[in-house]
């Protein structure tokens, strides 16, 4: 297991750096640059700019610049807009709000989605199943980017239980609804394939076997059937969780939270390569790394998988 | 040599008639009004500043904090007349060439050290400095200090600016040409001081809450990117007895639905009112919801070179388009927040000038449709011949609402095919620059109370006249106006020009339109360039 | 967003090329059988036909075009521009005074065929890409499989971002983008199935015959995937339409007068607390109730196609 973990990592190298290389290139190919503006520069002093961040230089000299001072000193560089800060310091401040707000959203959407899936499959075609089931294409259906204003008019202009938006560093008050928001549409699917996985597992021979030797229903799906049912259910967990923390641009918009998603549109929009290498960076070896997790996770959840 | 001195009254009531302490819980000292206990000021920002480094920031939303947290030699009062800031007055000699100010003696940074002229020098010198490469660069050119087009270019240090500290409380500054509207450029924030120990001791980083030092009404307390920016009383300010306003808060909201909503929640003092809402918020709150005119302009412009449409080359066909745009439709119908119809360039709005009458403004729409017809008529356009060309637009849901109803007029009326595409900001000013459009849409707000900052636009050496309109006439008259005494007439050439050739489609002159809490007192809403201080303002009491 | 990384899709892909592999065509009337059997997914089948018909003569009933403003209206939206039979506008207008009826029938066009432009890029590039990785074999595959993965750990929802901002908007980009990033787990799948098929009796036999590789690829292999294929599509085509949402909602989808249902929604739900909820309602109903109808659709193709349920 752990020579494999080993392996993946060292694998996933190559997929970071051909990761970086195509962003930069792509990101240079784009009109308009960092410096573009209403009113041009006088052309001494956008020389001086461009000299500043390496501009002027060669792009593949500019990579390689790129590269090293990642490797050697960890540093992305300084923002193109932002004077006074640099990317470590706008991921080291976006982050972890995304982080935070992301991870409860996936808690709240993996909780209430397998606990609705495996209740309506054992209360097969029961209210519930119906309730589950409804309210799992429901959630699936609308597009998760309209959450963001019913839940500022229920709860903010209607109600006056909860502040419109803002962080204050991560009180609850300021969490609930860009979770709610997020974890919805999730909630949906998990339900869903959580449902029809339990459903198959239930009707598979062990099961019967199971419950032929008398084992009471509570061992039977808690024993038995639980492991089996999760696999599914986990290998689309990980891109949920890559989403949650990564695509959460709306919530950002809408809630105003100062998260991560806002900061990289906002780079790509104004041309802030060295910030949107940076996020991309990041995203890209999180992926990586959820992807490796959920192997993992497959591996302790099928004793037939062994690396 | 004689010398005119003007003194500059202190316009400030307060400043004058008062001393005392925090006015929390008092009564407003001049009106009286009772003021409320929590003297905060929230406001939202659409986007996230880039800097609050006065010679860095180029953003609206940066320049409003600038102005709060540094003081310049001038300020603008409630009506956006000059008052004091850190001079108390100055001197022009007789060619008008050199101005001398005084600065007050009780000036104070953050820190305590006295405010002088060697940080105006320093912050002038900087901001003209090709090493730090502001993108304002281009406006200290404007104020015709001596050298400042040559610093820029590389061929002289910026040590040879003309400005200069002839004592600690006396600058000197000389002009290369007598431009009689250099106190008006001064109140900008480019022009403000800059602490050279704190920007050397820590560079780019200087302008961060726990670095920075700065001499105006406010400090910088907390910021945090895209969610919000505090800025607190500054305890060394000289008229600090006279600040009311504790606390002002920027919260950046980008979703200016979301932003209203939560105005009408009470988490915001002041909003922009989305376009079209503001008729049904007048009357559902009509002391919150707010209009005033603000010194900015709206059009669009013919891509005049060879690769603009060889159509736009007929002065008939830009005519007739620019006849055919309904404008009240635009100002009461799309956008209905009391913006104003644009027949001239130069908003209306302006100081010192009033655009002169125009055959199409005293025409009815009916009459300008007809003249419109025939003039494409006569440029060999008709329905089995039509016109047709591609406007485009940055990305917005205002310009796409004002983009649709003009493409749909000159459809309706004069059977023009006219293809819409949106780009975002950069792509959009990387084409417009290159003149890779036909029809573009432009828009710029004055940097100074003064016609110039609109119609030099026009001038064929203009870095923003990205449509290339070459009149050297225009050109002869605009350069004419830097040093005359009376330039209405010079300016009523110039828009009589435009009005002849129209190289642009004026389309409507902006306004402000705010939700404005009840509770703030003395919003500068005759300011037409929003130069809004937070000291000025005060929260009176429910 | 998520562009179904599906193992469970791979798992059914399986099973059902063992079975078609089997049992040659007869199969393809029983899973006929089975899908018209499934009540859901018919009632949805009924449905969306019947918004494919609207969509189709519903512009003969229209009294405004799409982009017509109603200049009486425009000004008080609110108050005047509600849907009524008597003004023409049978779904009222939106903010600017334009016909919703004939907006919603035009967005609806647009999505319904990005969904179906997109999948079936998805489909094709994903198709002959693994069928090629697959059974050409060796270290081509190798290499091949290596670039899927690499792709497959970018952010796909950035790499939209990042094509739409870099390469201006248009119809053809946004097919090119949605496809760009979907066609990934179809090449996975499909290379599986390809892998599992070539050592296959019938295809030892063709090769025996002297059939070109070529032919046996696409004459052969193709047609035994096309379940497995067609199943897939199905559940790309709500994902599709989506994700097409999500890009509009940034401003980055396709330029006016054109529209999408998820840029009539993102504009709807800007406006609905200001008495215009007619906006938002409109397009909102065709696109959940298309959402919905292809899901079950989806279900109801892979119930059939799936023999292990029978």
């Amino acid at each position: 297991m752990l020579a494999y973990t080993l392996r993946r990592l060292g694998g996933a190298i190559p997929t970071i750096l051909l990761l970086i290389i195509a962003s930069f290139f792509l990101m240079h190919m784009a009109p308009g640059g960092p410096f573009t503006s209403e009113r041009p520069l006088p052309p001494q002093v956008l020389a001086n700019i461009e000299a500043r961040y390496g501009l002027d230089q060669p792009l593949w000299k500019q990579l390689w610049d790129y590269l090293t001072n990642i490797l050697l000193h960890f540093d992305f560089g300084p923002s193109f807009k932002f004077k006074d800060r640099d990317v470590n310091d706008i991921i080291a401040q976006g982050f972890p709000i995304s982080l935070t707000y992301g991870f409860l959203s996936f808690l709240v959407c993996t909780i209430v989605g397998v606990s609705l899936g495996v209740a309506a499959a054992i209360k097969h075609n029961s209210w519930l199943d119906y309730f589950a089931v409804s309210l799992g294409i429901a959630a699936q259906a609308l597009p998760n980017f309209i959450m963001g204003p019913i839940l500022i008019l229920t709860f903010t202009l209607w109600l006056g239980w909860l502040p419109g938006g803002g962080w204050n560093g991560g009180q609850w008050q300021y969490l609930i609804m860009p979770v709610i928001a997020l974890s919805t549409s999730y909630i949906g699917s998990i339900t869903r394939i959580t449902r029809s996985s339990m459903l198959e597992t239930l009707n598979s021979n062990f099961i019967r076997t199971a419950k032929a030797k008398g084992l009471s229903t509570r061992t039977v799906i808690w024993r038995h059937a639980m492991k089996p049912m999760l696999m599914p259910v986990v290998s689309y967990l990980g891109p949920v969780f890559v989403y949650v923390l990564t695509g959460s641009v709306f919530v950002d918009l809408y809630f105003s939270t100062g998260g991560l998603g806002q900061a990289y549109v906002g780079s790509a929009l104004s041309r802030d390569y060295a910030v949107l290498l940076g996020v991309t960076i990041l995203y890209g070896m999180l992926t990586v790394l959820v992807n490796l997790a959920t192997d993992l996770a497959y591996a302790w959840l099928d004793p037939k998988i062994r690396y | 040599m004689t010398k005119t001195t003007r003194h500059l009254l202190a316009g400030l009531l307060t400043s004058t008639m008062l001393t005392g302490a925090a006015f929390a819980a008092g009564t407003h000292p001049v009106t009286g009004e009772a003021l409320a206990e929590d003297q905060t000021f929230t406001y939202r920002v659409l986007d996230e500043h880039s800097s609050v480094d006065p010679q860095v920031v180029e953003d609206v939303s940066g320049s409003e904090i600038v102005r709060d947290l540094f003081e310049g030699l001038l300020s603008q009062d409630e009506e956006g007349n000059l008052v004091p800031g850190v001079a108390t007055g100055y001197t022009v000699s007789d060619d008008k060439m050199t101005y001398t100010f005084t600065l007050r003696d009780n000036a104070k940074w953050s820190n305590g050290e006295p405010v002088t002229a060697q940080d105006f020098v320093f912050a002038w010198q900087r901001a003209v400095d090709p090493e730090l490469g502001s993108p304002y660069a281009w406006y200290m050119e404007l104020t015709s200090v001596v050298n400042v087009a040559e610093i820029l270019a590389g061929d002289k240090a910026p040590s040879e600016l003309g400005v200069k500290a002839i004592d600690d409380l006396t600058l000197e500054v000389s002009l290369s040409t007598p431009l009689p509207y250099f106190p008006q450029m001064v109140t900008h924030a480019t022009t403000f001081p800059a602490p050279q120990a704190v920007i050397e001791a820590h560079g780019d980083q200087w302008t961060r809450p726990e670095n920075i030092v700065s001499n105006g009404a406010y400090v910088l307390t907390e910021h945090k990117p895209q969610e919000r920016s505090v800025r607190e009383r500054n305890a060394m300010y000289w008229d600090n007895d006279n600040t009311i306003i504790d606390k002002v808060v920027a919260l950046v909201i980008n979703d200016e639905n979301v932003a209203l909503t939560r105005y009408l929640a009470g988490e915001l003092d002041r909003t922009e009112i989305p376009a079209g809402q503001f008729p049904r918020l007048q009357k559902e709150y009509p002391a919150e919801a707010i209009s005033f005119p603000r010194l900015c302009n709206y059009y669009y412009t013919f891509n005049l070179t060879e690769d603009g449409p060889e159509a736009f080359q007929d002065v008939n066909v830009r005519r007739a388009l620019s006849l055919a745009v309904d404008r009240s439709i635009i100002t009461e119908k799309v956008l209905a927040g009391g913006q104003t119809e644009a027949f001239s360039f130069a908003p209306v709005s302006i100081a010192n000038f009033t655009p002169p009458a125009s055959e199409m403004a005293d025409m009815s729409q009916k009459e300008r449709d007809d003249l419109a017809k025939q003039l494409l008529a006569e440029a060999g356009y008709d329905s089995s011949n039509p016109l047709s060309f591609k406007m485009v637009y940055n990305t917005s849901e205002a310009h796409q609402k004002v983009a649709v109803a003009m493409s749909q007029m000159w459809k309706q009326k004069l059977g023009v095919q006219v293809e819409m595409a949106n780009m975002e900001w950069k792509v959009f000013l990387e084409e417009r620059g290159n003149q890779n459009f036909e029809l573009a849409r432009g828009a710029w707000c004055g940097d100074y109370n003064e016609a110039s900052t609109f119609l030099d636009l026009l001038q064929s050496s203009s870095g923003y006249n990205d449509g290339k309109f070459a009149s050297e006439r225009l050109d002869e008259l605009m350069a004419s106006a830097r040093t005359s005494d009376d330039t209405q007439p010079i300016y009523a050439e110039v828009e009589g020009i435009i009005a002849t050739e129209v190289p642009v489609i004026p389309i409507y002159h902006y306004a402000g339109v705010y939700m404005m809490d009840s509770d703030v007192g003395n919003w500068p809403v005759n300011n037409v360039e929003q130069n809004w201080y937070s000291k000025n303002l005060y929260k009176i009491a429910k | 967003m998520n562009f179904a990384k599906s193992d469970k899709a791979a798992q059914i892909a399986a099973d059902f090329t063992d079975a078609t592999a089997v049992q040659g065509r007869s199969l393809w009337r029983d899973a006929r059988d089975r899908f018209v059997k499934n009540r859901a997914a018919m009632w949805s089948l009924a449905i969306l036909s019947l918004i494919a018909v609207f969509v189709i003569i519903g512009p003969l009933f229209a009294v405004w075009d799409n982009e017509e403003i109603d200049w009486d209206v425009m000004g008080d939206v609110a108050g005047m521009g509600f849907p009524s039979l008597a003004s023409g506008h049978f779904f009222g207008v939106d903010d600017l005074g334009r016909d919703l009826y004939s907006r919603v029938i035009q967005a609806t066009r647009t999505s319904l065929l990005v969904g179906l432009i997109g999948a079936s890029m998805a489909l094709v590039v994903g198709t002959v890409y693994g069928i090629v990785a697959g059974f050409v074999g060796g270290r081509t595959d190798a290499s091949m499989m290596r670039i899927v993965d690499i792709l497959l750990a970018i952010p796909m929802t950035l790499v939209l971002i990042l094509l739409l901002v870099i390469a201006g908007r248009s119809f053809t980009m946004l097919f090119v983008a949605l496809g760009a990033v979907s066609w990934l787990t179809m090449a996975r799948i499909v290379r599986g199935q390809t892998l599992t098929l070539k050592n296959r009796e019938f295809i030892e036999a063709a090769r025996a015959g002297g059939v070109s590789e070529m032919t046996i690829m696409f004459r052969h292999i193709m047609p035994n995937l096309l379940g497995v294929v067609i199943v897939y599509a199905s559940l790309l085509v709500p994902e599709m339409i989506l994700a097409e949402s999500f890009i509009s909602f940034l401003g980055l989808g396709i330029s006016e007068p054109h529209t999408s249902l998820g840029r009539l929604i993102a504009e709807g739900a800007g406006t609905m607390a200001y008495g215009t909820i007619w906006q938002l309602a409109f397009p909102l109903f065709f696109y959940v109730t298309i959402i919905i109808t292809m899901f079950f659709i989806g279900d109801g193709l892979r119930d059939a196609l799936d023999p292990k349920d029978r």
